[in-house]
């Protein structure tokens, strides 16, 4: 492969110079600085398949560039760490020789343009992160947020991600066992799907995307190179605009059923042949390119392919669409020299084509031959390290113009406000769009979707996975430090209430422009609140996605660091539902309740937006609520649990009866207000009258008795100033069929 | 005795039901929808799954696999097939078992638990269970909605053919029909996923009935 002459045109692309004149790299997002930087660094001018995959490697959502000086903060080390962040995925050890495995991934930009196909290869781009590690994924889980349910447009959104997402994960079956879905003006125009997969591994199978050993053979494998998703990550790392068409040749295209065989022969790959597999990488993001490139790079070594073996599905690609072709279903894997056909032969067995297109070399560049020439020779390191970028930061101006004050509820008509926040899309079931995923394929699901934290047992064990995503951006809008914060809180509460204990955290930070000192604030401040709950919790973040550039028309998005949750408990027999069991068993409030408004549910609901100084947050407050309740698990304490999130405790109440069909009966002896206040740190339990006095015991004044589960048609609710009677089947019906009217009407 | 669960490409329910089988003591091994042999198979599970993909008609491609000659010979013995889910819809187009699988009368994906009637206690695949007795199971399917002609409906209707009818029909099936077998009563093919609804940790066990009807009857002959 030495020795070719280096090609300056192909076909009828622009010439090294014409590249230079017309500046085409700005369309593809590279900066005038850094194809200078470029230059001096070649001592010559880059031609157009170099300005091509310098754009694809240094762009944002491959090279974090801007990121990267924040993320670098995060805090990933801990005893169950096997693998932190910088692979396909985060693994933690799960004890008994196994592992966890898993990661979220964003497909915000690509959902807005063609829902379907965007929330489908979201679907499918993240089960490969999981699958490249060697681990079978086990579980999906998916964090949408869309704007309001008032118009043609969102409502095609959300039909198109919804189908989607079911269109790629039913069929490739993988349960979908949770997530969470939420609505506001503020996603209108930049919907966000979040993809959050796991997957189990037994610890001596785990793999990396490294490229090791001179003339070892680069192998692809799955689904032929196309024309589609060409520079998809340059796409998102750039804002929208509604004078500008959207590009929709930059969304790539799925095929679920692929992708099972791809997955499947992979997973075989790794059970019959770890001895001659060296690393394995899926092709993402900036696709045969930021793959090749990385893996060699991560293992100090050079690398060249050569093109003209690149399986392809349309004639006459050039280089530079074949290297920034983001086709989907497919995965590079580094196999030991000579020792090839036993893995070209397994993934021919399942109709996969499998061919060396080039070799591990030590002179650390990376080097692309087509119809023999060179058509790109530059060194790897540079390539793949972007020149970092630090941003200046500066506190939102809206953040120092809130007013301390907390909303104070109108509570004229409580029975109407209940009905109508019940209601309230981002309250209401959810159901009638889960329903359209498989939750309950592979026949391990034990706590599905509309619970606090989903629950995947682990076959052949008496273990169990918890698993959740949450964030509620608003308190992030209002206070990103203390939001963040609560966000990491409230995935912990949800996973706790099913008993386990959060082990870990992958993340999915959705925001704005970096390039606004505002945005950059507010993912400074996201990144610090989230470290400082996730050290208390023991939950170190051991992988995640950025997505910036979450703006229409100069509006970002409220910051949204989705977390996603991993928990782990020991006996399945202690899985714990929200669901009320009996009547008779006395309800317990855990926590207490204070003027919680600015950023509620009930604020949303009554003025139409959200402002004012977030509430407070109290660390060592959550630590214990969350303590106790564990330990009341542990001790078969609890009937059920549930967290208190939006909307507060009569949410939580009728979320509880709603799921249990049964009703309740209880005094708060507070105003009616604290009713809809979204304390943090808070849960609702059901205790078994046999077991009232144990759990007493335990909770000292941590818990505060309310009331009792009953069988009554209705649910009372007696405050300091008055008697709520509600009847049951009424409300459940509003909260159950909320999504389907807004949705058709 | 020993039973085959067909792996199609495409198949993902294969090793739900080869577990579920296995939970039964029953000795079962996943066989590849590429082989043609089923000699010293007594019972054969189509599982469920999106076969080929499913990109033309569900079950369309899958009955032209290799292994389908042999599931046909299989069943010409006499020998025990069941098609769960795509199972059922490569039944039908395999020509199998009569009728059609639709697309759901409400467009769209559908996971759900559906109380399910048993409509004939006395066959292979029900003894276990009550007639009339209303049990619970899952169902994860966008093409689960039955047609059948008129005469055939009636014929099926006559034979007792029909096994398990939906209380609260979920998909616009004829008859409530979620499941039936065939004349001779050795074929049978339903929508709902009775191998999801075995273990007590997943908080159903509706489905064990389903299997072990199965083992009192031709299974336990072998």
């Amino acid at each position: 492969m030495k020795g070719k002459k280096m090609a300056t045109v192909i076909n009828s692309e622009l010439s090294p110079e014409q590249v230079r004149d017309s500046k085409i790299y700005t369309q593809w997002g590279l900066t005038e600085a850094e194809y200078n930087l470029i230059v001096t660094e070649l001592k010559r001018l880059p031609n157009f398949t170099e300005a091509g995959i310098f754009s694809g490697m240094w762009s944002e959502h491959v090279s974090y560039k801007k990121s990267k000086p924040i993320l670098r903060k995060f805090w990933s080390t801990n005893e169950r760490v096997l693998q932190g962040p910088g692979e396909g995925a985060g693994i933690l050890d799960i004890g008994d020789g196994q592992a966890v495995v898993f990661k979220a991934e964003s497909h915000n930009h690509p959902s807005f343009v063609e829902p379907y196909e965007g929330a489908a290869t979201g679907v499918g781009g993240i089960l490969r992160d999981i699958f490249s590690m060697g681990a079978q994924p086990i579980a999906v889980l998916d964090s949408l947020r869309f704007g309001e349910l008032d118009n043609a447009h969102t409502k095609h959104i959300v039909d198109g991600v919804i189908a989607g997402i079911a269109g790629y994960g039913n069929a490739i079956g993988i349960p979908t066992v949770g997530g969470e879905i939420s609505f506001d003006a503020v996603y209108a125009g930049n919907p966000l799907v979040n993809v959050m997969a796991v997957g189990l591994i037994d610890q001596t199978a785990m793999q990396v995307g490294q490229a090791k050993g001179i003339g070892n053979s680069i192998i692809y494998v799955g689904a032929k190179t196309g024309r589609d998703g060409i520079n998809g990550a340059s796409f998102a790392s750039a804002e929208f605009s509604t004078e500008q068409e959207s590009d929709r040749s930059a969304v790539q295209v799925g095929d679920p059923f692929l992708e099972k065989l791809v997955m499947d022969a992979t997973l075989k790959a790794v059970k019959d042949h770890s001895d001659i597999i060296v690393g394995i990488q899926d092709m993402g993001a900036a696709g045969l390119l930021s793959s090749s490139s990385e893996m060699a790079a991560k293992a100090g070594m050079g690398i060249t392919l050569n093109l003209d073996l690149v399986p392809q599905r349309e004639s006459h690609m050039t280089p530079y669409e074949l290297m920034l072709s983001e086709s989907q279903e497919r995965m590079v894997l580094v196999v030991k020299h000579g020792e090839e056909q036993p893995i070209i032969d397994l993934f021919q067995e399942a109709d996969l084509d499998a061919v060396i297109i080039g070799e591990v070399t030590d002179n650390s560049r990376y080097i692309l031959e087509f119809e023999g020439n060179t058509v790109a020779d530059v060194p790897i390191n540079f390539l793949t390290h972007a020149p970092k970028q630090n941003l200046p930061m500066i506190a939102p101006k809206r953040l120092s113009e809130f007013s301390d004050a907390q909303y104070q509820p109108d509570m004229s008509q409580v029975e109407e406000t209940i009905k109508a926040l019940m209601a309230q899309s981002t309250i209401a079931s959810k159901a009638s769009l889960f329903k359209h995923f498989d939750a309950m394929v592979r026949a391990d699901t034990v706590i599905k979707p509309g619970g606090d934290a989903s629950l995947v047992r682990v076959r052949g064990t008496k273990k169990a996975l918890a698993m959740t995503t949450d964030v509620n951006a608003r308190y992030l809008y209002l206070n990103p430090h203390i939001g963040a914060k609560m966000a990491v809180a409230e995935a912990a509460r949800n996973i706790v209430a099913t008993g386990a204990l959060p082990i870990g955290i992958t993340d999915g930070l959705n925001f704005g422009s970096p390039d606004n000192p505002e945005v950059y604030y507010e993912l400074d401040q996201s990144v610090a609140g989230i470290n400082d709950m996730a050290k208390q919790f023991n939950t170190p973040i051991i992988s995640g996605n950025v997505s910036l550039y979450n703006e229409t028309d100069g509006q970002a998005i409220y910051p949204t660091p989705m977390i996603g949750m991993v928990g782990l408990l020991d006996d399945i027999n202690q899985a714990t539902t929200i669901a009320f069991k009996h009547a008779g068993d006395a309800i317990y409030l855990i926590g207490e309740t204070t003027d919680s408004f600015n950023g509620s549910e009930i604020q949303k609901l009554q003025l139409g937006q959200i402002s004012g100084q977030l509430f407070e947050f109290d660390d060592e407050a959550e630590l214990a609520s969350q303590s106790l309740v564990r330990k009341a698990i542990a001790q078969n304490l609890l009937a059920s649990a549930h967290d208190l999130s939006e909307g507060g405790m009569v949410v939580g109440l009728l979320e509880s009866s709603f799921a249990g069909n049964l009703s309740f009966d209880v005094i708060t002896k507070q105003l009616d207000k604290y009713l809809f206040s979204e304390t943090a740190s808070r849960f609702i339990v059901s205790v078994p009258q046999t077991k009232v006095a144990d759990f007493e015991h335990i909770a000292g004044k941590q818990a505060t008795k309310i009331g009792s589960v009953t069988n009554e048609s209705d649910v009372v609710i007696k405050t300091l100033t008055q008697t709520i009677t509600l009847s049951r089947e009424e409300i459940q019906t509003v909260y159950q069929e909320s999504i389907s009217w807004q949705l058709k009407g | 005795m020993k039973a085959a669960v067909i792996s199609f490409p495409g198949s993902n329910c294969d090793f739900d039901m080869l577990y579920a089988l296995q939970d039964f003591g029953i000795d079962a091994e996943i066989v590849s929808a590429k082989q043609n042999n089923l000699a010293g198979f007594d019972a054969i599970f189509l599982p469920g799954g999106f076969s080929y993909g499913d990109y033309l008609r569900t079950g369309a491609i899958a009955r032209f696999s290799p292994i389908m000659s042999a599931v046909t010979q299989a069943a010409n013995a006499g020998k025990l097939i069941v098609g769960v889910c795509n199972g059922f819809q490569i039944l039908t187009e395999a020509g199998l078992l009569p009728g059609q699988l639709l697309g759901n009368a409400t467009p769209g994906f559908i996971c759900d638990e559906v109380a399910l009637r048993i409509a004939n206690g006395q066959t292979a695949f029900s003894n276990a269970y009550d007639v009339d007795e209303t049990i619970s199971i899952p169902i994860a399917h966008a093409e689960g909605n039955y047609f059948a002609d008129e005469a055939t409906l009636d014929k099926l209707e006559k034979n007792n053919q029909i096994i398990f009818r939906y209380v609260n029909n979920p998909n616009g099936s004829a008859h409530d029909i979620a499941g039936i077998m065939n004349e001779k009563g050795n074929v049978f093919g339903m929508m709902p996923h009775p191998e999801r609804a075995v273990d007590s940790v997943l908080g159903n066990i509706d489905g064990q009935n389903f299997f072990k009807s199965m083992l009192s009857g031709i299974l336990t002959k072998a």
